[in-house]
């Protein structure tokens, strides 16, 4: 089939869905809308893959094919056309967002099931993947921003989809507020790219960069930074990360497909995206390298004592898009991309798991009281070790292999980039621990009831329904999480859902065995064929080989130090607490980000905006501009008023005068 | 032909009526004084027709006495429904639809 319909098709099916879900929702008995909505991101991924085909069958130099559907706006300076960009990195990311949509929707067809609002949920959902995709395939900085904007927006509308939880719209609130900074920011370096080079075409753009700024000129590091702002905001990274925690209050599909595979990942693929513009301003490239590191590490410390399952994997999604970003700004973009991939399948697993264990306990979703799932749960059981370990990086499994080519080839980057390496190393570990915390407190010890009534084979089902995060009693209707749960283990699709992703999470690794395959880097070659670093920068075999034992080291240490604190001896983590007293009151305080960004910003804007309501508004909006305004007509019609005398005697002495003005006015003429 | 002495009579029969309508407050009065300006406007058509040897202002005269039969129509009418309504026939006394 002809490429450029095909990659046009991968955008229309989810588009589809949602209008049909959305319109039609009342004629949709029972679980019609989740299959329709699994359909139209299935046929949206059969497109991607043929696409694929197509765009492999084109010629190695001309992998980067614009189509352009019709010009969107034709004005002065600006040439916005409605053109999607089709190239290596647009398709992969396409294949990775629908083929991961697909299996969290199919997963999602039993997970919601008791749902009051089922069909808004699907339409939603393909709301989301439709903008995903428009952003990825846009082919122009129009239409990029149209689809971030369009993500932030679903985004929103799914963290809020119980939207008569308190908390819950307040978190949407959050994540959108955040999200529109991050989207004017991309604007902004927007505005600067056109002022530079002229052009919103990614390509014409790419062309232009070299001879359009120097090296780091003043100019094109402002826009770079202001597009690190956009991507940041996006990705949930420091300082703009406090969102993502807190976006857990969606649904659990929601958090594995917005919040973990594909949204939060829309940074790294900007980056990756504009890696022209990044290498002709290698200041803002290392801004992002230090603060991508700094994320990796933060998220990972706070990951270490929080005790909600969902927000562990928050954090430690926060914590892997920390390695993406500091890969592509230290120019290691296949290995970013390459470990985009395979977090999107193991952490929408962790988080398939963690959905179902959290079905089990009836919505509870505090580690405190969940423990002993192991022999209940066994097939969540395995999904969770597969994607822990995953995400561990405990060779061979997918995270091992795209963790630490990301490490080797910033390292190979040399200079200070060894610090950031050191540290990365340092949160590996901590990964390890945080996630085999999760794993051995959860699965491993005395059964809770929950556990126990399941083995009995009955799942258990919660009298009231609670808010997990604040205890509110809640109903089961509409604007509610509804009544009854579902396991993996009694729903097929959920099953077909998360046994692939394991598969995939398993194996997804083997695409880029160091110095044995490199398909993706070579699939990936035609989109950075002008890249300074995508060739040169090469470790050694030594050099690789010294960080993949380093990184299998330090994972299966993170495992045994998790095994010993939390599985075989639990008054040993107890004495931990008492004697890092400090540190575990600043990391379960999450580094104080909230509350200092509360201080520096909200609080002067909220003291600002008390201030002008008070004098400002009341002075110069309510005293000049409505009062002056109203005085003035009513003045104005009270001098008319006054003429309206009612006596036709005057009337007809005004007319006598004008008349003679008039006359006299045209004779003196 | 000499217009002037005519342009005169039109002149002074206008004032008149300009004079009643300003002063008077009986309607019937201030409807007669306007009769009295369209026909002093008729007077000066009719001479100015006269002394240019053009037939339009004919035309416009008897336009003109057509819309003053119209509006006596219209205006006595008035009065006649406001007698019969038993309310004061003076102008300034009427003057209930001012602003």
């Amino acid at each position: 089939m002809n490429l450029e319909l095909t990659a046009w098709l991968v955008l229309i099916f989810p588009l589809l869905g949602t209008v049909l879900i959305g319109l039609g929702w009342r004629a949709m008995p029972g679980r019609t809308a989740g299959y329709l909505g699994t359909a139209a991101i299935a046929a949206s991924f059969v497109s991607a893959v043929l696409t694929l085909l197509a765009l492999n069958r084109e010629d190695e130099h001309h992998r980067q094919i614009t189509s352009v559907a019709w010009d969107y706006a034709h004005t002065v300076g600006v040439d916005a056309q409605m053109s999607i960009l089709i190239d290596p990195i647009s398709v992969l990311m396409i294949l990775v967002v629908s083929g991961v949509s697909t299996l969290i929707h199919l997963y999602s067809i039993s997970y919601m099931g008791g749902d009051e609002g089922y069909a808004r949920f699907f339409a939603y959902l393909n709301f989301f993947v439709f903008s995903m995709l428009l952003l990825v395939l846009a082919g122009n900085f129009v239409l990029l921003i149209v689809g971030w904007a369009f993500v932030g927006a679903a985004s929103y509308l799914l963290i809020s989809y119980w939207y008569r939880r308190t908390t819950a719209t307040r978190a949407g609130i959050k994540a959108f507020v955040i999200n529109v900074l991050g989207d004017v920011g991309l604007y902004l370096g927007t505005l600067f790219v056109l002022q530079g080079t002229g052009s919103v075409d990614f390509l014409t753009v790419f062309e232009r960069v070299d001879e359009s700024f120097s090296v780091n000129d003043p100019n094109l590091v402002a826009g770079c930074l202001m597009i690190l702002v956009g991507a940041f905001a996006k990705s949930a990274q420091v300082p703009l990360h406090t969102w993502l925690p807190d976006a857990m209050e969606g649904p659990t599909p929601v958090s594995a497909l917005i919040h973990a595979a594909t949204m939060v990942t829309a940074g790294v693929y900007l980056i990756a995206r504009m890696h022209p513009l990044f290498e002709q301003a290698p200041i803002a490239a290392d801004i992002g390298a230090i603060l991508g590191c700094a994320t990796l590490f933060i998220a990972a410390t706070i990951g270490l004592v929080v005790t909600d399952i969902k927000r562990i994997i928050a954090y430690s999604t926060m914590s892997q898009i920390g390695y993406m970003i500091m890969a592509v700004c230290s120019a290691a973009y296949s290995a970013g991309l390459f470990h985009l991939m395979t977090h999107a399948f193991f952490k929408a697993l962790l988080f398939m798991a963690a959905g179902s264990l959290i079905a089990a306990m009836a919505g509870v979703q505090d580690l405190n009281r969940t423990s002993g799932f192991r022999k209940a749960m066994p097939f969540t059981f395995g999904c969770f070790v597969v994607g822990g370990l995953a995400l561990s990086g405990v060779p061979p499994f997918s995270g091992f292999f795209s963790k630490d080519e990301i490490l080797a080839l910033v390292a190979a980057r040399g200079d200070w980039h060894i610090i950031l390496v050191v540290v990365a190393y340092l949160a590996s570990l901590m990964t390890a621990i945080y996630t085999f915390r999760l794993i051995f407190r959860a699965f491993f010890g005395d059964a809770s009831p929950e556990a126990r009534e399941l083995e009995h084979g009955h799942l258990f089902h919660a009298e009231e329904h609670r808010n997990p995060l604040s205890g509110e009693l809640e109903d089961t209707e509409i604007g509610f999480p509804g009544p009854e749960h579902h396991i993996a283990e009694r729903e097929g699709t959920m099953k077909i859902a998360m046994g692939t992703l394991a598969v995939l999470a398993t194996i997804g690794g083997l695409l880029q065995i160091p110095t044995v395959t490199h398909i993706l880097h070579d699939f990936l070659h035609p989109a950075f064929e002008e890249s300074r670093f995508y060739d040169s920068l090469e470790p050694t075999t030594g050099e690789i080989f010294v960080g993949l034992a380093i990184g299998a080291a330090l994972a299966v240490i993170g495992i045994f130090i998790a095994y010993m604190l939390w599985a075989r001896d639990t008054g040993r983590k107890l004495d931990f607490h008492e004697r890092f007293a400090g540190i575990h009151n600043v990391l379960s305080h999450k580094w104080y980000f909230d509350e200092l960004i509360d201080a520096v910003i909200v609080r002067p804007f909220a003291w600002f905006g008390r201030f002008a309501r008070n004098t400002f508004e009341r002075l110069v909006i309510n005293g000049l501009f409505v009062g002056g305004t109203s005085g003035v007509i009513r003045a104005g019609s009270a001098a008319v008023r006054g003429v309206q005398s009612g006596y036709l005697r005057y009337y007809t002495g005004l007319l006598l005068l004008g008349v003679t003005g008039l006359v006299f006015y045209f004779l003196v003429a | 032909m000499d217009i002037t002495w005519y342009l005169v009579v039109s002149a002074c029969v206008f004032s008149i009526g300009m004079a009643g309508v300003l002063t008077r407050r009986n309607p019937l009065t201030v409807l007669l004084c306007i009769e009295l300006m369209l026909n002093a406007g008729n007077l000066a058509l009719i001479a100015f027709a006269r002394a240019h040897g053009n037939q339009d202002g004919h035309v416009f005269a008897l336009i003109v006495m057509v819309v003053a039969a119209c509006e006596v129509a219209v205006g006595l009418g008035l009065i006649v429904a406001i007698y019969r309504r038993k309310l004061p026939i003076d102008v300034d006394e009427l003057r209930e639809l001012q602003g």
